[in-house]
């Protein structure tokens, strides 16, 4: 059986490198991928402690589930701002993105 | 070490490895693709916590729709990041290690907490997951209230987002 504390530090891992893309990148695209690592992250804890706490109770995975449906939500409006923005301004740069109307 | 233990050994080191080249990689299409297989390494890991039903939706909806969609804006706002200097931002030291003290911090936080010790029962025979699952998800005493939420939140996206990528002539 694999300890509990394996899948937690797997997920901590997962987590600091999705922040580190956060800060780092400058292209807004590759900013989101970086919070879709985190938020994968968050999935492998919640379900890491359904398993190893109390099975019958389904929390754990009905928040996953959550999880999912927001991914999916700010992966959709998320790209459709970059895309309006890039036809906009021409660029996908976090850093040229400053205004909020031209 | 069981066999579980290396296959989650190999399949985390794989997973980390992607996640690692997403984030540095210079090619936004090849970052993507990246995603794809850390997406399939998590999917995997749901499969070893018996999540069955996560381990599906992870491949379908994250692969199958999030990940392609990603692939879809990197095309649509193709001019390639790769002429216009670094990829990453002045700070990125910052970042790098704002990202290792969290993980530090997690570590640490982890170390002292006193649930580590604990096993995963054993599933008992004649249990049903993703009917509990389904079933907590629509019972008024359980999950109801975030599931519709959930769904107010995904037309609210739809439209938002239709209504944001509108090209208006």
């Amino acid at each position: 059986m694999v300890p509990i504390s394996w899948y937690l530090t797997l997920s901590a891992a997962l987590f600091s490198i999705g922040l580190f893309g956060v800060l780092s990148r400058r292209n807004a695209v590759a900013i989101l991928l970086g919070i879709e690592l985190m938020l994968n992250a968050v999935n492998i804890n919640l379900a890491a402690f359904w398993r190893y706490g109390n099975v019958m109770d389904m929390a754990g995975q009905v928040f996953a589930i959550i999880v999912f449906a927001v991914a999916a939500a700010e992966v959709a409006v998320g790209l459709a701002l970059v895309i309006s923005v890039y036809r906009k301004r021409n660029t996908v740069i976090a850093d040229d993105i400053d205004l909020m109307k031209w | 070490m069981t066999g579980e233990q290396i296959i989650f050994l190999v399949v985390a080191f794989f997973t980390l490895g992607s996640g690692l080249m997403v984030v540095t990689t210079g090619n936004l299409v090849h970052a993507a693709l990246w995603l794809i297989s850390t997406l399939f390494g998590v999917a995997v890991i749901f499969a070893l916590l018996d999540a069955g039903f996560l381990a599906v939706v992870q491949v379908v909806v994250y692969i199958g729709a999030i990940a392609i969609l990603f692939i879809f804006a990197v095309m649509l706002t193709r001019k390639d990041m790769r002429d216009q200097g670094p990829q990453m931002n002045r700070n990125w030291w910052i970042g790098a290690l704002i990202a290792a003290s969290s993980f530090g911090g997690l570590f640490f936080l982890l170390r002292g907490w006193n649930g580590l010790s604990r096993t995963a029962s054993a599933i008992p025979s004649g249990f049903d997951a993703v009917n509990e699952l389904g079933t907590a998800l629509v019972s008024p005493t359980a999950y109801v209230l975030p599931f519709e939420v959930a769904s107010v939140l995904l037309v609210a996206a739809l439209v938002g987002a239709v209504y944001l990528a509108f090209n208006r002539k």
